[in-house]
C-alpha cells in the first residue's frame, strides 16, 4: 500500500532528526501535502496509527496535515492556474503546454517534542 | 517533563531517500556496475524483453537481475534459464521498491564482478517513480494495448525515466495506438526522454534500445580519467 510506504519514510526520517536533537517523546509530527500528491489522507491517518506504536520515539505522536495547493504554469501565455478545477488545458488559451508548478509535495514540515 | 519544542525540518520525506540512492550510485560508480531500474505496468513485457536484452548483451556483459516483482518465482525462473545471476527481492507487500531495499538487493546478488544490473521494479506507474532506488539510469515500458494516453494520465513516471521504450509494437495494426501522439505526449512531460518503439516478441527494434543501453554501461563503467 502506498500510504504505508510514506508513513515509513516519515518515521525514518523522524527517527533520524531526534536522534540528532536527542529526542525523547514527540508529541506531533506536521506535514505538508501538495493536494495533487495522490495521497489519501485517511490511509495516511490509518497507517499512521498503526505504524507509531511500534515505535518508541513516536508512540503517541498526532499527525498534522496542512494541504499545499496545486498551481499549474502554462507555457502558451505565461501564467498561472488552479490545477484541480482546470487540468492540464489552459483555461485562459486553451494550450496543452503546460506544467505542475507545485501542488505535488509531500514535505516534512515540523516536528514538535522533547 | 521537559518542554516541548518545535524543531523545523522542512523536507521532502524522499529526501533520506534520494541520500541514501546518491550513496548507492556512488558504490556503484566505485565497483564499475551500472544499474538500471525497469518499471512499467503488470504485463506490458518486463520479463520478454529483459530475456531478449540479456541474449543481446550476455557475451559482452556480465549481467545480474534483481526481481521485485510479489509473486514471479515464474519471472526468476525464466530469467536463471538464462544464466545470469539472479534473485527474487523481498518488497514485504509494498507497491515499490525503495533505495534501502534495493541496496540490500545488491549485497544480497553481489555485485563487484557484474557489469550492468537490471531491476525489475513492481508493477505499476505510480509509486515506484516517487523512489529514487539509487539505479543510474530509469527506463520504462509501455506497451501497445495500455493506449497512448498513458504520460497524460501518469505524468511523474515520465518525467524520472530516460528512456521510454514501447513494446508489443507488432500488434500496432490491432490496435487504436498513435504512435506520434504518445511521442508529443511523452516529450510535453520530458523533452530529454529517449524513445524506443519495438517488439520484445519478434526481436523488431531491439538492436537500438540493446545499442542504446551498451553504450550507456561503456561509459559509466569507463575509467575515469
Ligand atoms: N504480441 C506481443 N506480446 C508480447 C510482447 N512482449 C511480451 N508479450 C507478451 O505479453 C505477456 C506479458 O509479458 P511479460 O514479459 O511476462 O510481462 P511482464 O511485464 O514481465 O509481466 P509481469 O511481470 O507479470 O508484470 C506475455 O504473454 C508475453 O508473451 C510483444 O512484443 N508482442
Ligand atoms: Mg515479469
Ligand atoms: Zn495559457
Amino acid at each position: 500500500m502506498h500510504e504505508l510506504g510514506i508513513v515509513f519514510h516519515i518515521i525514518k526520517t523522524v527517527e533520524r532528526v531526534g536522534e540528532e536533537n536527542q529526542l525523547s517523546t514527540v508529541s506531533s509530527v506536521t506535514i505538508q501535502l501538495g493536494e495533487v500528491s495522490g495521497v489519501v489522507h485517511t490511509e495516511l491517518a490509518d497507517c499512521w496509527k498503526w505504524a507509531v506504536k511500534k515505535t518508541e520515539l513516536l508512540k503517541n505522536a498526532e499527525l498534522l496535515i496542512e494541504t499545499i495547493p496545486a498551481v499549474t504554469f502554462c507555457e502558451g501565455c505565461d501564467t498561472t492556474y488552479e490545477t484541480v478545477r482546470h487540468g492540464r488545458i489552459c483555461p485562459h488559451c486553451g494550450s496543452g503546454h503546460t506544467y505542475l508548478v507545485q501542488g505535488n509535495e509531500i514535505n516534512l514540515k515540523e516536528i514538535a517534542a522533547c | 517533563m521537559d518542554k516541548i519544542r518545535i524543531i523545523e525540518v522542512k523536507e521532502s520525506i524522499f529526501a533520506d531517500n534520494n541520500r541514501e540512492a546518491d550513496r548507492i550510485r556512488a558504490e556503484l560508480k566505485r565497483q564499475k556496475t551500472f544499474l538500471l531500474n525497469l518499471m512499467s505496468s503488470p504485463g506490458s513485457g518486463k520479463t520478454t524483453l529483459l530475456m531478449r536484452t540479456i541474449e543481446a548483451l550476455k557475451d559482452e556483459l556480465r549481467i545480474g537481475v534483481m526481481e521485485a516483482d510479489i509473486d514471479s518465482s515464474v519471472d526468476a525462473e525464466k530469467i536463471a534459464a538464462t544464466g545470469v545471476r539472479s534473485i527474487q527481492l523481498h518488497t514485504g507487500g509494498m507497491c515499490h521498491l525503495d533505495a534501502g531495499m534495493t541496496e540490500q538487493g545488491l549485497k544480497e546478488l553481489g555485485t563487484e564482478d557484474l557489469d550492468l544490473v537490471v531491476l525489475e521494479n513492481v508493477g505499476n506507474l505510480v509509486c515506484p517513480a516517487e523512489f529514487d532506488t539509487g539505479a543510474v539510469k530509469n527506463a520504462m515500458i509501455l506497451s501497445v494495448p495500455e493506449g497512448h494516453d498513458k504520460p497524460l494520465k501518469y505524468p511523474l513516471i515520465f518525467t524520472v525515466c530516460d528512456v521510454l521504450i514501447i513494446n508489443k509494437i507488432d500488434v500496432l495494426p490491432y490496435f487504436d495506438f498513435d504512435l506520434d501522439k504518445v511521442r508529443e505526449y511523452a516529450h510535453m512531460r520530458n523533452p530529454k526522454l529517449k524513445i524506443f518503439p519495438v517488439s520484445a516478441k519478434t526481436g523488431e527494434g531491439m538492436r537500438a534500445w540493446t545499442d542504446w543501453l551498451r553504450q550507456q554501461v561503456g561509459e559509466w563503467n569507463r575509467e575515469e580519467i
